[in-house]
């Protein structure tokens, strides 16, 4: 009996890891066929696409493509305008919005569920929606900045942080998680005569770990992979985002070597980040051992 | 140090009003329990005391000022919860010195409270760990730690020991006990545990629905109960009530009689009570006793028993015997269910009829009302 039923547990893990190396393989493979591309001229690229080879380093591989791509357009300035953008908005958001769902969850003032309320409401209005008449606000709006106070933000970074800095789903994430923490844990710092700005930073955002990885994942996706915003509001190749700068690529002739050579400079780092922010994300959640 | 004195205080939830009016004063350096039933508003009260709550109606004095608007940092409390409250992220150090970061008191200073705190508690050895590394009692040594170091007038506690295993249980209340007399401060502290509130107290507040039924002393509450929610709920096991009819007044008497009871004689003056009332009388069970040996053989009861002895007679349903005492329950002749306290050893057995001798000048009576008569 029991030989059968560990026999039994060893086939269905078998089973479940197969499955699971299967996905792996479904969504890891595109990638590998992008960085090997990335490699190959053209022409090779092309043949190699009927076959496994796609997914080898083999055949005529040099670093051509990157060099060509970095020529064809501003691909370090792209690169980092991407990341100072989506950086800036990822911390200013976690900060923004955790503040605001913390007088949300434990402040106690008239309306709050009123406004709560409104704030969640607006998950369900799609970007595109608002986009224009966002554009029309964002390009009359003053900003105080190095050359004066100046109106209209298009072609700025501003105009590319501020919008979203705040938004329902991250201030949702952050509710969720303030209500499951324990009450009497704010209310003893508050006995001890903590201010709510103390019990924010010395008690709440300490152990936030979790929720703040999250929240940062989430709004990394979302700032990384903007597009149409961008495309709207900034003109100027100095504040251009990764994204936008796909197009350089699809201009006049399309080269398929350049491109997988830009893809796979704007995603491998972004995935190497994930991975260790999945890491530190764990560990977190291990460390503070908030279920005690 | 410091007096505590609520005055006309209430609580009201949008409609429903959940503290309706108490008044209770605490002398300094006593130690004040609230008991009561399971949603009685004891720990709302608390809270008020503490300041997390607002006070819908009275005034609430710690010391010599009226604290109702101050915030809970400046009422010179400082409260361990029940579910100990203490900081997962920091060390039991940093716990300790959590108020005096907060209000930026020297390093010098911070240690040597710490320091004290951690000798009272002899906990010097865990400072340097983490919450998730300490066992309940520990965690919950942290917390009143916490409160040691702030020095405060008034300790709160709401129900501190309710998540500990049974046996730390009685020995963190011999711990509070001993600390309170080390300290001396004035503390009080809610639980739902009666025989918590009857070990720890100088004062005993028994709470129901946002009422106080009585204030006294845990002798006063076991053999002076106000009222029958007090009778019921103070002393373990439970007071036996029984309903019964006023046959007659005297001077020095008050003879009652119903079928459980038979006649029963209290000796009782100007109790206040007319011919015809129907009351309740309250038997403790310690104070029943099993009559003697040939009246039990004898269970029938015979009408020429030795007069003045009076008797209860019904039949053994349960005997629980827990060695330094038994207790029986009887099920008496209405079907009413009454429960003795006997001697360790008695001789008695499910099935049996027993007699029983109460003790009328240690009963209770208590009119329709529920209010006791004296
Ligand atoms: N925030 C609140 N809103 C409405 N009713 C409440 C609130 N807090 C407590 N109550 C009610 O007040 C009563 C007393 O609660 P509580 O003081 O916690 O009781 P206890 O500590 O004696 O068990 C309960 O009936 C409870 O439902
Ligand atoms: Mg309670």
């Amino acid at each position: 009996m029991a030989t059968i039923a560990s026999d039994n547990r060893g086939l269905r893990l078998a089973v479940r890891y197969a499955v699971l190396i299967l996905i792996a393989v479904i969504f890891i493979f595109p990638l590998i066929f992008m960085v090997m591309s990335s490699f190959k001229p053209d022409q090779q690229l092309l043949n190699d696409t009927g076959s496994f080879a796609a997914f080898l380093p083999v055949g005529d591989i040099s670093l051509d493509n990157y060099a060509d791509a970095f020529k064809r357009a501003p691909v370090g300035l792209f690169i980092f305008n991407s990341v100072l953008v989506t950086g800036v908005t990822v911390i200013l958001s976690l900060l923004i919005c955790s503040a605001a769902a913390f007088a949300f969850v434990f402040v106690d003032w008239r309306g709050r569920e009123l406004v709560l309320t409104a704030i969640l409401a607006t998950l369900i209005v799609p970007f595109e929606t608002i986009a224009i008449p966002l554009l029309l606000i964002a390009s009359k709006l003053p900003w105080l900045g190095f050359d004066g106070l100046t109106f209209g933000w298009l072609n700025s970074y501003q105009v590319q942080i501020v919008p979203f800095i705040a938004d329902g789903l991250t201030i949702f994430l952050f509710v969720q998680y303030f209500k499951d923490l324990p009450g009497e844990l704010i209310e003893a710092a508050r006995v001890e005569g903590a201010s709510w700005g103390q019990v924010y930073r010395k008690v709440v955002m300490p152990l936030a770990g979790p929720v703040l990885a999250t929240a940062a994942i989430l709004k990394f996706l979302v700032m990384y992979n903007q597009y149409l915003w961008p495309l709207m509001v900034v003109q100027q190749e100095g504040y251009r985002p990764v994204m936008v700068g796909l197009q350089y690529f699809f201009q006049l002739n399309r080269a398929w070597g350049e491109i997988m050579a830009y893809l796979s400079l704007i995603t491998v780092p972004v995935l190497a980040f994930y991975l260790f922010l999945q890491r530190a994300f764990i560990a977190s959640i291990a460390s503070t051992g908030v279920k005690g | 140090m410091a007096r505590v004195s609520l005055d006309g205080i209430r609580k009201v939830y949008g409609s429903t009003e959940v503290i309706k009016g108490v008044d209770i004063d605490i002398a300094d350096g006593e130690f004040c329990v609230f008991v009561g039933p399971s949603g009685c508003g004891k720990s709302t009260l608390l809270r008020m005391i503490a300041g997390l709550e607002d006070i819908s109606g009275g005034t609430l004095t710690i010391g010599e000022r009226v604290v109702n608007d101050l915030p809970p940092k400046d009422r010179s409390i400082a409260m361990v919860f029940q579910s100990y409250a203490i900081f997962p992220h920091m060390t039991v150090r940093e716990n300790l010195a959590f108020g005096l970061t907060i209000a930026k008191a020297p390093k010098a200073e911070k240690d040597a409270k710490v320091a004290e705190a951690a000798r009272i508690l002899k906990m010097e050895h865990l400072l340097e760990r983490r919450p998730s590394q300490l066992s309940g009692g520990q965690r919950q040594r942290v917390a009143i730690g916490r409160a040691i170091v702030r020095h405060p007038g008034v300790f709160l506690f709401d129900e501190p020991l309710s998540n500990l295993d049974a046996a730390l249980r009685v020995d963190m209340r011999m711990e509070l006990a001993k600390l309170h007399a080390d300290l001396g401060a004035t503390m009080i502290y809610v639980t739902h545990d009666q025989v918590e509130a009857m070990t720890l107290a100088d004062k005993i507040v028994v709470l129901d629905a946002g009422v106080v039924q009585q204030i006294g002393s845990p002798l006063d509450l076991y053999h002076r109960p106000a009222n029958l929610f007090v009778a019921g709920f103070i002393g373990s096991p439970k007071m036996n009530l029984l309903k019964a009819r006023v046959e007659g007044v005297d001077a020095t008497s008050v003879k009652l009689a119903s079928a459980d009871l038979g006649t029963l004689v209290l000796p009782r003056a100007n109790a206040g009570v007319s011919r015809g009332d129907e009351v309740t009388v309250g038997l403790r069970p310690h104070h029943l006793a099993t009559a003697s040996r040939e009246q039990r053989v004898g269970s029938q009861p015979t009408g020429d028993q030795r007069t003045g002895e009076q008797q209860i007679g019904g039949t053994v349903k349960l005997v629980e015997r827990l060695g330094n005492e038994t207790l029986a329950a009887l099920t008496l002749a209405s079907g009413q269910q009454l429960i003795a306290a006997l001697p360790g050893d008695v001789d008695v057995s499910i099935g049996e009829a027993l007699r029983l001798a109460p003790q009328p000048e240690r009963a209770s009576l208590f009119l329709s009302s529920g209010a006791a008569v004296n």
